[in-house]
């Protein structure tokens, strides 16, 4: 376990279920990204500002982190655009499809103990496990 | 206001993504590759920014659940509670393509400040796909007209 960093997870958790509690306490939202995000793209809604001032949060915050001398650094991602693609095309269908992510399942509902978010939540860790094991020890190996 | 609270909100998210190192798939795939149990690479950190981020929230929204938001006349609580097909088959799905480069939404959003080419398509092909789930939804069922706010979990 040569990379476990628990300090700065606990840290970094602990932001992320602040700004969750926060986001609830000033907008009554639930701080879900895919539904944030999502709800973009859905041409019945109408309240797009409190979702682009999120996202635009989201972006400033690694930017912050670079004038502090804390630049975050270019994510490693596969070779291929096509996988690239394909994974993006299937997060979007998929969280949109689940109603959430790793964000409004993973904390938001299972915070408020939902049995739908902590079944979501099981079922696209064991997926994402799998298809790590499998690209990981069997394709890759 | 309220677009101000939500950019504050955003910006603790993120930063929050940043420090734990979520923002990065190297960690998010050290997690997930748990046969790393057996040759001592496998990375718990996630694990730790899941309970600490479900302590502060669980602990936050038993204190907020009673009050009005300030910027809102009511807090959207998700209603739904039975775990039905298109939510296992949309976290499948979901599971899927985050195993494959290890990039949930929050931290491809976030990664988009880096303006590595691989990010920015990733995010491009998530938009569509969810704007192809909204389309296919409103064209396949006017009835699905239920479609609240409360009615989402996240």
């Amino acid at each position: 376990m040569a990379n476990f960093t628990p300090v700065s997870a606990a840290i970094g958790g602990a932001l992320i279920g602040l700004a969750a509690v926060l986001l609830m306490a000033f907008t009554g939202r639930i701080a879900g990204i895919s539904g944030i995000a999502g709800g973009l793209f859905n041409p019945r809604t109408d309240d797009r500002l409190w979702r682009l001032a999120f996202i635009a949060g989201l972006i400033a915050a690694p930017l912050a982190a670079a004038l502090l001398g804390h630049a975050v650094p270019m994510p490693q991602m596969p070779g291929s655009m096509v996988t690239i693609a394909v994974a993006g095309l299937l997060v979007g269908f998929g969280t949109r499809l689940g109603n959430g992510c790793t964000s409004g399942h993973g904390i938001c509902g299972i915070a408020r103990l939902s049995p739908r978010s902590i079944a979501a939540t099981v079922v696209f860790m064991i997926a994402a496990m799998i298809v790590v094991a499998l690209t990981y020890h069997i394709i890759g190996a | 206001m309220p677009a101000l609270a939500s950019l504050l909100c955003g910006i603790i998210f993120g930063s929050g993504l940043v420090i734990s190192g979520m923002v990065q798939t190297t960690k998010v795939l050290g997690f997930l590759d748990v046969l790393g149990i057996w040759n001592g690479t496998w990375d718990p950190s996630l694990i730790v920014v899941m309970v600490a981020g479900l302590v502060v929230t669980g602990i936050g929204y038993a204190l907020i659940r009673p009050r009005t938001p300030i910027f809102a006349p009511k807090g959207l609580w998700p209603t739904a509670t039975d775990i039905d097909r298109p939510l296992l088959a949309g976290a499948a799905l979901f599971g899927i393509g985050w195993g494959l480069v290890g990039l949930c939404p929050g931290p491809a959003i976030a990664d988009l400040a880096t303006l590595s080419p691989g990010v920015i398509v990733f995010v491009i092909a998530m938009a569509i796909g969810m704007a192809a789930h909204d389309l296919r939804q409103s064209r396949g069922a006017r009835q699905v007209e239920q479609k609240l706010a409360t009615a989402t979990d996240g």
